[in-house]
C-alpha cells in the first residue's frame, strides 16, 4: 500500500483500480495517478494543461 | 472488432466506460497518448475503432486526423472533435444549421473587440475559443472592465487569446441544463445549478435530473448533427427567447449526471460505439 507524498498517509487503492487512475489521499486531498498495480505505486497527478477539458 | 480507447489520465468517466465495455465481454486496447507515436507512413493501425476520451484537446484532434486519414472510424470524428474543440467553430456550426444559440461576434484585436463589446451591449461573455471546465471565462459589466480584460488577454501571449470570442450574456436564473446525445437520441439531461452565473459541475454547480422534453430533444439532436454527431454533451440556456445551445462538447463528462438521471451513460456509450463498429464491419463486407 503506497503512502502519500505529503502526509505519509496510507492510501488505500479500490481492488478494481486502474492503471492512470486519479485518486486522493483522504487525509490531505493531494491528488496522485496510479502508475502500478502489483506492486502499487503512485506519483503526482498530472498538473492541469491549458487544453484540459471535455 | 479490434477496440481502441484513446486517453491518457483514467477518470472516472473512463474507468466507468472500460468496465462498461467488459461487462459486454469486449476487449480494447487503451491507447495513452503520453506514449503514442503515430507513424504517418504506416497504414496497419491495430484498430478498427477508436473511441477518443483523451482530456489534451491537441492531443485528441492530431491523433483523430491520423486515425480518421487512415481509415480508422473514430468516436468521435475528428471533424467533430475539431468543430466542438473551438468555440468559434462551433457557434459558426450552430448558426450555419439555424441552430438557436446567443448572439456572438469574433474579433482579431483589442481594439475591434472593444467595438464589438460596444455593439453588443453589456453585460458580454468573453470566452477563451479554446478551453473547458469554464478556465477564464469572464463576464464583462462594463466599458472599464472590458478594457482592462482585454488588456490582460494580449498580455497572456498565447494566439488563442488575442482571438476574441464575444458572447451576449444570458440571464438563465441560476441554472442551465447539459443534455447528453448518443447518435440521434437524447439519453438524458440534468440541470446545473449554481449561485454563481457559471454552471459548470467542475466549477461547483450541482445537478438534478432535467426531463427530456420533445423540445429539448429537439433542440440538442439539431446541435449534435451541426456539429457533425455522435457522442455529445449540448449545454442549453432557457431564455426568454427559449431555448438557446451555448456550446456542444465532444469528450463529455458525465459522472454526476448518473445519479441523477438514472441512466448508464458509459453503458450508452460503449454500445453506440459498438454498433459504429459494427456497422463500419457490415458496410466493409
Amino acid at each position: 500500500m503506497p503512502n502519500c507524498l505529503e502526509c505519509d498517509a496510507s492510501i488505500v487503492l479500490d481492488e478494481k483500480v486502474e492503471i492512470g487512475e486519479i485518486v486522493d489521499c483522504q487525509d490531505c486531498g493531494t491528488e496522485y495517478e496510479v502508475r502500478a498495480i502489483d506492486p502499487q505505486q503512485i506519483d503526482y497527478a498530472p498538473k492541469e494543461e491549458e487544453d484540459w477539458g471535455e | 472488432m479490434r477496440l481502441g480507447i484513446l486517453c491518457s489520465i483514467v477518470r472516472t468517466e473512463e474507468k466507468l466506460i472500460f468496465e462498461a465495455f467488459r461487462g459486454l465481454g469486449v476487449k480494447f486496447d487503451r491507447i495513452d497518448d503520453r506514449g503514442l507515436i503515430l507513424d504517418l507512413d504506416s497504414r496497419n493501425y491495430p484498430w478498427d475503432i477508436v473511441l477518443e476520451r483523451a482530456v489534451n484537446h491537441s492531443r485528441a484532434l492530431h491523433t483523430l486526423k491520423i486515425l480518421n486519414d487512415r481509415g480508422i472510424t473514430t468516436v468521435n470524428s475528428w471533424n467533430v472533435a475539431n468543430t466542438c474543440g473551438d468555440k468559434v467553430l462551433t457557434s459558426n456550426a450552430l448558426v450555419t444549421h439555424n441552430v438557436p444559440t446567443p448572439r456572438t461576434l469574433i474579433a482579431y484585436t483589442p481594439e475591434s473587440a472593444l467595438k464589438a463589446i460596444d455593439q453588443l451591449g453589456y453585460p458580454v461573455v468573453l470566452k477563451p475559443a479554446v478551453g473547458s471546465w469554464g478556465r477564464l471565462i469572464a463576464r464583462v459589466n462594463d466599458r472599464h472592465a472590458a478594457e482592462a480584460l482585454l488588456e490582460h488577454k494580449q498580455r497572456l501571449g498565447s494566439y488563442h487569446h488575442s482571438i476574441f470570442y464575444i458572447q451576449e450574456y444570458v440571464p438563465k436564473g441560476n441554472r442551465d441544463i447539459r443534455a447528453f446525445v448518443v447518435g440521434d437520441e437524447t439519453i438524458c439531461a440534468i440541470y446545473r445549478h449554481s449561485d454563481h452565473w457559471i454552471t459548470n459541475t467542475a466549477r461547483g454547480g450541482h445537478a438534478t435530473n432535467c426531463p427530456v422534453t420533445d423540445e429539448l430533444h429537439s433542440i440538442c439532436l439539431a446541435a449534435s448533427l451541426a456539429v457533425g454527431g455522435g457522442v455529445l454533451a449540448v449545454d442549453v440556456f432557457e431564455s426568454g427567447q427559449g431555448l438557446l445551445v451555448n456550446e456542444v462538447n465532444y469528450t463529455m463528462e458525465f459522472r454526476n449526471s448518473i445519479s441523477v438521471t438514472g441512466v448508464p451513460i458509459h453503458e450508452r456509450i460503449a454500445a453506440y460505439t459498438l454498433g459504429v463498429g459494427e456497422a463500419k464491419a457490415t458496410a466493409t463486407l
